[in-house]
């Protein structure tokens, strides 16, 4: 399905796994806090300590399967969270001035083992009769899916692609996680029942309407769409990608060679700006240049990801704006304004050689995609409005959660809304929901 | 270490702190005499003339050799551990027995080592079975020049099951009997090991200073099943599948040694020098033996674990603290812990510590509040946020739970409550008559 020799295989893997003695002596210093932070700081609420204990006394299944019950995304947010605004972030140790436990290596540990072993923890409870069609085959439909098939439903994800696993598997930086992860994880997750329907784009192979007579109730969760252009002149030169493009390009084939790029320019200020930045600069493109409108405050990206960024090498320019990519057929280089706090251009515009640049000023909304939905279905601006309790929509029938529903957040945040939505569902359709 | 209040407080030695005076760690335990306290313990340490020299080159003051007897033929395996916490070995045990080589080479070896290191506590540990055997060992023995013998009664496995080791250990007459042997056939001091796996380590010890003996050493090892293989269901150690009771040691077994080294202290009708052993592992450990009256330590866990050099930390650090409390020599604080133990029916009721909490280091795990709620007296509360948790004084009890289970050092003290009341013990109250109802409130 997916090329062996992918450009991400190139990319080295920056938090490698720990050593089961390593584990057991990370394990040994966590403290099993009162009422522990670092649970309240997961959106998954993980019992962490308990986990880790479970790793310390010699049960790694067991400490699978209480990360498991908690998230069914645990084995790729071992690798993707961003534990240190979560988790990680929240540990006593930050307090005490020592180091906090590796939370996600220990959580990578407990996880890999069953994974990669093939330990199968959950099985499908009784059929219920019932089936739900999970639209989009990322996270968030993964999590909603599986938790359906614990509770005795039947699951079918829908992906337009030809991949399951959405970013975790094109979108995730690869030396966080590599797609084969993604694969393993989705593959281990279908193995009770989860039912895939590749290739196949709702609205466009089938109708939404089929879908609705088909399931009894459907899960929305197709992400965001492709990156947003800026419009301005030059974006159709051979060598401007949308930055997820980009990345996915990288994860999944070979389109890209490093080695044919000297000077990268990432355009944005949040993760996916970053993610470009740093997966260029890891591939030995000698040099990469982040170019953000207003300054390091006011990014979005984490901070830390801004170090790793910096320590690796990437520049940084703030408070400029692309005017114009230049170049015969071929990109050559950017024409940049240095602009104000309103962003509006001050000075006269300068230009900074580059042969690739990645556009990370955000990605589409799917609005056409909800414009098809019989009866409709209420969104801001494309983010599908939800029921905090239930992840329901506005249309009956449907629930959501993920990118779509949220905007754009971390695949435990699509897990957890998946599985949200997937007791929803289950407690309308006891109440006889849907009965036909 | 924590809540041990170990040499803080009470008077100062000889004019305070001596930092640049030397110190004298010599001693003499029951006529045997060694440069420092710090002896290894008869055992797998002690088996050969090249450890035991070894041992001395890194700096140990002596050291009784492993047991001599009647070779034996040992199992595989022997050694059971049990790790705490990330950290090997909190407690050991073992099944070896004693010595399994010829007599005659450890007597040429014990010799050599005697006359290469005239300074050094050479003990010899004996363990036969009839009087003749003892009359016959102690005279050969005593032929190498060693300084003293140490009788194994306290062996609890392998040998006790032929009628020596701990069997005699638990049988104060037998005990009384061959040590009143050993002392008959004996020119050198003669010091009786002491089984713990005894209801009152007292009695083995009067019957030993009955039969004459020069002093004791405490404990052997405690009988133990260290833990069960769960795939194999054998007891581990596991010797092809099978396991047996082992002697436990190490770290864990401290406190347990250390309560029959001050039983004895405290016992005025028993005069004799006590030789400690018992989860020494450090010089921390050392000392809290040394106040409770001991004249000389015995090492083997914690030798046998980290190798020789791990002496150096003990001599070090106990030099260090004699130096800064101003002491000179070891006799001048040997036992200065005793007075202070008491008897729980005489300590007073009325006393009163309440814990504090420091907000500045609090470090929000609460572990502290789960103790006490769960575990203790339901005297801590939890306030919306803020994850420092505040001591409900009033009712603390001052058990100092919260202050064990705290991970930051320092953050929970116990504060004393001036209750203005004089002492009065649970005895107090029985001879005035107020031990019934009114005994508590």
């Amino acid at each position: 399905m997916l090329a062996i020799d992918r450009v991400e295989s190139r990319l080295p893997d920056l938090k490698p796994a720990l050593t089961e003695a390593q584990a057991r002596a990370e394990a040994a210093r966590c403290l099993f806090c009162h009422d522990a932070p670092c649970i309240a700081a997961c959106p998954t609420a993980i019992d962490i300590p308990m986990f880790i204990r479970q790793i310390h006394s010699g049960n790694p299944v067991g400490a699978a399967r209480t990360i498991f019950e908690a998230n069914p995304l645990g084995h790729s947010c071992a690798r993707v969270c961003p534990v240190e605004v979560l988790c990680v972030g929240e540990c006593v140790y930050n307090a005490k001035g020592e180091p906090p436990i590796m939370i996600g290596r220990l959580q990578r540990l407990a996880t890999d083992h069953v994974v990669h072993a093939g330990i199968q923890l959950f099985e499908a409870a009784a059929p219920t009769g019932r089936a739900i069609a999970c639209v989009g085959g990322g996270p968030a439909s993964l999590a909603c899916a599986h938790e359906l098939v614990r509770l005795g439903h039947r699951a079918v994800i829908y992906e337009k692609g030809s991949w399951p696993g959405g970013l975790n598997t094109d979108g995730v930086a690869p030396y966080k996680m590599h797609a084969e992860e993604s694969l393993a994880e989705v593959a281990w997750l279908s193995e009770i029942g989860i039912e895939w329907r590749l290739g196949v784009e709702i609205g466009r192979d089938v109708a939404w309407a089929d879908l609705e007579r088909e399931f009894d109730a459907v899960f929305l969760g197709a992400g965001l769409g492709p990156d947003s252009a800026l419009g301005i002149e030059g974006e159709d030169l051979q060598g401007v990608w949308g930055a997820t493009a980009l990345i996915e390009a990288i994860k999944t084939g070979r389109q890209v060679d490093p080695a044919s790029v000297y000077s990268a320019v990432v355009i944005g200020g949040g993760n996916t700006a970053i993610d470009a930045a740093r997966e260029l600069k890891l591939l030995g493109v000698p040099e990469v240049r982040l170019v953000y409108r207003r300054g390091p405050e006011s990014m979005s990206a984490y901070a830390h990801e801004r170090e790793h960024a910096t320590a690796e090498g990437v520049a940084f320019t703030w408070r400029a704006v692309p005017v114009a990519f230049e170049g015969n057929g071929r990109l050559t280089g950017v024409r940049l304004t240095s602009v104000d706090r309103s962003c509006n251009p001050v000075g006269e515009p300068f230009r900074v050689a580059a042969d690739l640049v990645a556009l990370a000023v955000g990605q589409s909304r799917l609005e056409t995609l909800l414009a098809a939905i019989p009866g409709g279905i209420a969104h801001e601006k494309g983010h599908v409005v939800v029921d905090e309790a239930t992840g329901r929509t506005s249309n009956p029938k449907y629930w959501a959660g993920g990118d779509l529903a949220n905007g754009g957040a971390e695949v435990v945040n699509a897990a957890a809304e998946g599985k949200r939505a997937a007791r929803g569902i289950h407690a309308w359709l006891a109440g006889n929901g849907g009965a036909r | 270490m924590r809540n041990g209040n170990l040499g803080n407080g009470g008077p100062r030695g000889n004019g305070g702190p001596r930092p640049g005076r030397p110190v004298d760690l010599s001693v003499n335990c029951g006529g045997i005499r060694s440069p420092n306290p710090f002896w290894l313990a008869s055992g797998p340490p002690t088996n050969t003339a090249g450890q035991v020299m070894r041992a001395f080159d890194m700096g140990w003051g002596g050291a009784v050799w492993k047991t001599l007897g009647d070779p034996i033929t040992n199992t595989a395996s022997r050694y059971g551990a049990i790790d705490y916490q990330g950290r090997n070995v909190a407690g050991f045990n073992n099944i070896e027995l004693i010595t399994d080589r010829p007599l005659e080479v450890n007597l040429r070896e014990i010799a050599e080592v005697k006359r290469r290191y005239p300074g050094h506590a050479l003990v010899a540990s004996l363990m036969v079975e009839t009087r003749e055997d003892w009359r016959d060992i102690i005279r050969r023995t005593e032929d190498t020049g060693c300084d003293g013998f140490e009788l194994n009664f306290g062996c609890p496995h392998g040998m006790c099951e032929r009628g020596m080791g701990s069997a005699v250990g638990q049988e104060p007459r037998v005990l009384e009997e061959i040590t009143g042997w050993a002392s008959e056939f004996a020119s050198i001091p003669v010091l009786v090991k002491l089984t713990p796996n005894i209801t009152d380590i007292l009695n083995p010890a009067m019957a030993a200073q009955r039969g004459g003996a020069d002093g004791v050493s405490l404990i052997n090892t405690i009988k133990s099943v260290i833990a069960v293989d769960h795939d194999t269901f054998s007891p581990i150690p596991s010797v092809a599948g099978q396991g047996t009771s082992g002697g436990y040691c190490g770290p864990a077994v401290k406190p347990i040694a250390l309560h029959m080294v001050t039983r004895l202290g405290k016992a005025e009708e028993f005069r004799l020098p006590v030789s400690a052993i018992g989860g020494i592992h450090t010089w921390e450990d050392a000392l809290d033996f040394l106040l409770m009256g001991a004249s000389s330590l015995q090492v083997c866990t914690a030798a046998m674990h980290y190798g020789f050099r791990i002496v150096q930390e003990m001599t070090r650090g106990l030099e260090e603290w004699m130096r800064e409390k101003g002491y000179a020599r070891i006799e001048e604080f040997r036992g200065r812990a005793l007075p202070n133990y008491e008897e729980w029916g005489d300590l007073d009721l009325n006393y009163r510590i309440v814990a504090e909490i420091d907000p500045a280091l609090c470090i929000g795990c609460q572990l502290c509040y789960a103790a006490c709620e769960d575990g203790a007296h339901q005297c801590i509360a939890l306030h919306a946020g803020t994850r420092v948790p505040r001591i409900k004084q009033d009712e603390c009890v001052g058990c100092n739970l919260c202050q064990i289970v705290c991970p930051v050092e320092g953050c929970i003290t116990m504060v004393e409550v001036e209750r203005g009341l004089p002492k009065e013990s649970w005895n107090d109250r029985v001879a005035a008559g107020t031990a019934g109802a009114g005994g508590r409130h």
